[in-house]
């Protein structure tokens, strides 16, 4: 194998350097915004000095901090409930024979995955609408019901992987040391399908507190969300507050993801 | 363990019950809601009126004259559905001229630092959409950080107008979208067998054939795949058209709001929304029919 290093079979011209540019350029601009979070200038173009004004002002907006407990609220009872159903439909789907409707019982909870967003957000609008009128009702709860129903198969995902890579023999020895099918799955299963509930309720957490579509046509008024806040602060001028508020989401997200990272990683 | 296998349909369906009921109400079901929308007449402030009509599908493709009753095709309809479907593919294009080069690069590193690489390409992926869109716009706004870099440069002379333009959406799609298409291409390029390049050249292949005759042939599901999940999403998109578009360069999703908001014509909404809903769908199948075809092959 003396082969000289310009003809490696894994090079291809050109595409180291437009691998590290896409890099460069993948990050420039969110690098670009956790600086610019910290201007002290009122202007969201000169640089007027290292400040964390724009994050007390964020912190000590009323508006800010209520749409922050809302995403929070929703995004907790969404990874809740989303979790806790993908489990049971994980449990009732992997690691048995193939059954009939298995294949129906996949499309439905994958739906959400295939149908634009804008379809699904529309088709809610007109649903709730008429909930409303009917009810009186205009809580929180159709947020958090819509949030659930998209936050399936994010965390059915990683539930269904843990579930097949394990090993059946561990319970069949717990059956046959006489544990009830309620203690084995108590005290065999659930311990070792853990890390898959704990990526699943991650990930639906993620995917709830950053939507923005189907929150902004769900939801009644006043009920906004820290994104569609956002989303609505952009329609009149820019302040670095958004700056802010955006660098402290991207942090949440990337603390909660190199979380995910381990917890998979301990698998192996 | 036959004795179990026979009761496992109904187990299976009875711990899938609870997920089903949830997307039933949340997801699946209100879909059906829209199809029956879209074929209603549109009440007079929003809302619908219960009659039968397929006046909202005519109203997606032509426009009749107030006066006159002569029947056009509606243009304005015509081009956003145009400009939707250009932009989406020149999103998917642009992914992957850069994507794959990228995915290239991340499976040829070394095993313990590919894991690296991907978490590098997987921060943005997980990182909300609208920080993302967010983020372009200060980069492509006339002071920006693009036009300062080519103003300094000199090789322009006064600021581009690039915000509010679809030169802006496109970038910004490109930009939000490209992991999706970074992922399935690693997924491929890291299951292909290196020796094949090798005997390619041990044939007196060029690099270029090597490439198209060799490469290209077998990672083509990654390529497949990484193309349906860049441009389904693109085809739909909100979020990044309204914000880097402005209020007249809008796509599909924005004018499908239009429409429940200040168009006050729910039932063309409606009509609109599964219009896009089933050209994702005839993706998707054509998506699974390349795929099933590869393994059955392959």
């Amino acid at each position: 194998m003396a082969r000289n290093k310009s003809f490696s079979v894994t090079t291809l011209p050109g595409f180291t350097a437009i691998a590290l540019t896409t890099f460069v350029l993948l990050y420039a601009p969110i690098v670009t915004m956790v600086i610019y979070s910290f201007n002290d200038s009122e202007s969201v173009a000169l640089w007027g000095g290292f400040s964390i004004r724009w994050y007390v002002e964020a912190w000590d907006n009323t508006q800010v901090q209520q749409a922050t407990v809302r995403s929070l609220v929703i995004a907790v009872s969404a990874a809740f409930i989303s979790t806790t159903v993908a489990t049971m439909a994980a449990l009732g789907t992997t690691r048995r024979g193939r059954f009939k409707g298995q294949t129906l019982i996949y499309v439905m909870i994958n739906q959400p995955l295939m149908v634009p967003e804008i379809v699904t957000a529309v088709a809610l609008l007109i649903f709730f609408a008429s909930i409303k009128v009917a009810t009186g009702y205009t809580g929180l709860a159709y947020l958090i019901l819509a949030h659930s129903a998209f936050c399936v198969p994010f965390a059915y995902l990683p539930i269904r992987a843990r579930l097949e890579g394990m090993d059946l023999a561990l319970e069949t020895a717990a059956a046959d040391l006489y544990a009830r099918p309620w203690q084995t799955f108590r005290h065999v299963t659930l311990p070792l399908m853990m890390p898959g509930i704990a990526a699943g309720a991650m990930l639906a957490f993620v995917i709830s507190l950053d939507d923005v579509i189907i929150t902004e046509f769900v939801k009644s008024a006043g009920q906004d969300t820290l994104p569609t806040y956002m989303l609505g602060q952009l329609r009149r001028a820019v302040t670095p507050e958004v700056n802010a508020i955006s660098t402290a989401l991207l942090a949440l997200t990337v603390l909660l993801l190199t979380a995910f990272f381990i917890l998979n990683r301990k698998r192996d | 363990m036959a004795g179990t296998t026979h009761g496992s349909g109904r187990t299976g369906w009875i711990l899938s019950i609870p997920a089903l009921i949830l997307l039933a109400l949340g997801a699946a079901g209100p879909l059906l809601i829209v199809v029956v929308y879209a074929f209603l007449e549109p009440g007079e402030y929003s809302g619908v009126v219960w009659e039968f009509t397929t006046e909202a599908w005519f109203r997606v493709f032509f426009e009749r004259d107030i006066f006159d009753d002569t029947v056009t095709f509606a243009d304005a309809h015509l081009t956003i559905f145009w400009r939707s479907v250009k932009l989406s593919v020149l999103t998917t294009l642009i992914a992957f001229a850069i994507g794959f080069p990228t995915a290239w690069f991340i499976a040829t590193r070394p095993p313990n630092k590919r894991g690296f690489w991907l978490f590098l390409i997987t921060i943005p992926f997980w990182t909300n959409l609208l920080i993302r869109t967010f983020a372009i716009m200060e980069v492509v706004r006339n002071q920006g950080l693009l036009n300062s870099f080519l103003l300094s440069f000199g090789i322009i002379d006064q600021p581009l107008q690039i915000l509010y333009t679809d030169t802006a959406v496109l970038i910004g799609m490109a930009y939000v979208y490209l992991p999706l298409m970074v992922l399935p291409l690693y997924a491929a390029i890291d299951r292909f067998d290196f020796r094949l390049v090798e005997a390619g050249y041990d044939l007196y292949a060029t690099r270029m054939k090597v490439l198209r005759r060799v490469i290209l042939p077998i990672v083509k599901p990654g390529i497949v795949a990484g193309s349906i999940l860049v441009f389904v999403p693109s085809l739909g998109a909100y979020v990044t058209p309204r914000i880097l578009g402005g209020g007249k360069n809008m796509m599909v999703g924005n004018f499908i709001e239009l429409q429940f908001g200040q168009g006050r014509n729910w039932p063309l909404g409606a009509a609109l929304s599964l219009l896009l809903l089933m050209i994702v769908l005839v993706a998707l199948l054509a998506y699974v029919r390349v795929t099933s075809r590869d393994q059955t092959n392959g």
